[in-house]
């Protein structure tokens, strides 16, 4: 298992390595940073006078190569709008969106699983069918459209939940219920796939010729076999909550990473955009490396693969 | 001798029904079958007689599509067709055990060997942790697996397939059963193991006296270790009796032409061809009259048409069929 870990972490430093020059040079290709940030207007010495102040006359490798080593110090250089360094504007926003997205993807799992088990479990019936309905409606709205419903009626007619802002939890359920609501159909679907499967394997059948309890041989000996796809959705899932969903984030009105990219890349704050970049891509990177490091633990064969 | 109080399972005029497109599938139709304490009785006969719904059936483990029905079925005096789901996983597992035909897939390739062996002495409450692992480790080595303790902590696929059928057949001793059923237990593995297999489930019936109920189709092992044989076809007992009886006189047709498939060490002569039953197994979706072998059988005759009535002597011999007693006697 130490290994496997091992061989995992250094796999996913070097993704990292590979997304970080990625996404610096998507940033570089997009157009001459330069002219943008002087005005379509202005003049060629304007131009350059910017161009050197920010130094992007030099060659991109040096460019990427002092980024780099910056960002790596934890300085991910000012915004160009903010009177902030990019590392505070981003640690800012961080506990809005990591609070938002880990409510919803435990809201998306709390929701997928057991409709998944319970639709496999009583497959071709109308349980399951039910369970499909709910997935096709959860995928056919979309979010900002669940998000109002949500707002028109937990909020307004009921009065139940406040409708927008940061202040309590309770500001943060129904984008949660919004963003996880929006994952579960995909997560349920692969969970009752991999149990219809599970549940028509041999060990199952021992398992019930154990005499052990319909719970334990649903969890314990089914469920564990079936969600190594569902960890590895779930994780993307997760990743994509955690870059931020502008949408939610701005019914709401919360101030969080999804809403600072929109701004940023609407004002042309490159640095700021690239440092969301990093970030959310060691997000993925990290994330990817969790569900992988997950998977091991719950499937031994994986740990020799 | 067995008496009837040493009768662990009784079961009298068994069905099972599986609805296919085509129709009623009757799999298993009017099976009686009684297994005493320390006997092993063989479940014999060709795939798809419905010897392995039978076995399922009896543990209640059948498909959910299936329909089972029985006259009786009782479990050490316990009736089984009234009790609720509750006592029936009560009792599998602690006083009926099963051991299935491919070790290959019937352990959960996620969980340790260890795991899978405790948790059936922990769910039903015969002791701690500690026991529940001293009596994994004496299991295993008893069915001789080497350094039993070192296994616990390995998974299913760290072992050979007939290193995984001496786990599960310990597996399914761990709370000392009083019945253990074995649907083809050596069918997945090589022949060389086989042996092995088939000897040390002779061994632990007797050493712990319980009624070995082996469903397999391979006659040479019906000779090695069968008390009673019940020969299954097209889902009826269609002869059973001693195993000794059985070889020696076998009443109907199909357990002589069974006989007659294999060569029998210092009775078949070197060079000899050996039999085969020609013709196929009768469809079994929809109702059926009469004895279902007749379209293969070369004694048949007009009163196979009707229903058949079981027949059988003072000794528990019985078979349905009906040819005199000594038709099939072989010509000296």
């Amino acid at each position: 298992m130490l290994r496997f870990a091992a061989r995992r972490l250094l796999l996913a430093l070097a993704v990292a390595l590979a997304v970080s020059a990625i996404a610096f040079l998507l940033l570089r290709v997009s157009g001459d940073l330069a002219t943008t940030l002087a005005g379509e207007e202005a003049a060629p010495a304007e131009i350059e006078r910017i161009r050197s102040l920010y130094g992007l006359d030099r060659p991109l490798v040096v460019q990427y190569g002092e980024w780099l080593l910056r960002s790596l110090s934890g300085d991910l250089g000012r915004s160009l709008f903010y009177p902030e360094s990019v590392a505070n504007l981003i640690l800012d926003r961080l506990p809005n969106t990591a609070i938002l997205a880990g409510l919803g993807l435990v809201i998306a799992l709390l929701l997928s699983l057991p409709l998944g088990v319970v639709a496999a479990m009583w497959r071709n019936t109308w349980i399951d069918r039910t369970a499909l309905g709910i997935a096709v409606l959860g995928q056919a709205m979309p979010s900002f459209w669940f998000a109002l419903l949500l707002i028109f009626f937990f909020g307004l007619t009921l009065g139940w939940l406040p409708v927008s802002g940061t202040e309590s939890l309770a500001n943060f359920v129904m984008p949660a219920v919004a963003l996880g609501w929006f994952s579960t159909p995909v997560l349920m679907r692969l969970t009752r796939a991999g149990m219809v499967e599970v549940l028509g394997a041999d060990y199952i059948r021992t398992a019930h010729a154990k005499g052990l309890p319909v719970h334990v041989v649903l969890v314990k000996h089914a469920l564990r076999n079936a969600v190594a796809p569902v960890v590895a959705l779930a994780s993307v899932q997760f990743g994509n909550m955690l870059s931020g969903s502008v949408v939610i984030e701005t019914v709401f009105a919360l101030q969080g990473i999804g809403y600072l990219a929109w701004e940023a890349i609407s004002r042309k704050d490159f640095p700021v955009v690239q440092g969301i970049l990093l970030v959310v891509a060691l997000f993925y990177v990290l994330l990817t490396l969790v569900s992988d490091l997950l998977n091991a633990w719950l499937d031994p064969r994986i740990r020799e693969g | 001798m067995s008496g009837a109080g040493d009768i662990v399972l009784d079961v009298q005029n068994l069905e099972v029904d599986i609805p296919t497109p085509g129709g009623m599938l009757h799999a298993v139709r009017g099976v009686s079958l009684t297994a005493r304490r320390g006997e092993t009785l063989c479940i014999v006969g060709e795939s798809g007689c419905g010897k392995s719904l039978t076995s399922l059936a009896l543990m209640g483990l059948l498909p959910a599509i299936a329909a089972r029905r029985a006259e009786r079925l009782s479990f050490a005096g316990e009736d089984l067709l009234r009790a609720p789901a509750s006592r029936l996983r009560a009792l599998r597992g602690d006083r009926m055990a099963m051991i299935f035909q491919d070790p290959m897939t019937c352990l959960n390739p996620s969980l340790t060997i260890g795991d899978q062996l405790t948790e059936t002495f922990l769910r039903h409450g015969k002791g701690n942790r500690r026991s529940a692992r001293d009596r994994a480790v004496a299991l295993l080595e008893r069915v001789g697996i080497a350094g039993a303790a070192g296994r616990l902590g390995q998974y299913p696929h760290q072992l050979s397939g007939g290193l995984r059928q001496r786990v599960v057949i310990a597996m399914a001793l761990m709370c000392g059963p009083d019945l253990l059923l074995a649907d083809e237990p050596t069918t997945a593995l090589d022949a060389t193991i086989q042996l092995g297999i088939l000897q040390l489930l002779a061994e632990l019936q007797r050493e712990m006296r319980m009624a070995l109920v082996l469903v397999t189709h391979d006659l040479g092992i019906v000779a090695r270790i069968a008390d009673r044989v019940a020969v299954m076809y097209a889902g009826e007992v269609v002869e059973e009796g001693s195993a000794a009886v059985v070889f020696d006189a076998p009443r109907h047709p199909y357990t002589r032409g069974l006989m007659d498939c294999i060569p029998q060490p210092g009775r078949t002569p070197p060079g000899t061809r050996l039999g085969t039953i020609p013709g196929l197994v009768p469809s079994l979706v929809g109702d059926m009259q009469g004895c279902a072998f007749r379209g293969r059988c070369p004694h048949a005759m007009p009163a196979c048409t009707e229903p058949v009535a079981v027949r059988g002597d003072a000794e528990g011999h019985a078979w349905r069929c009906v040819l005199p007693e000594n038709a099939l006697e072989r010509a000296a």
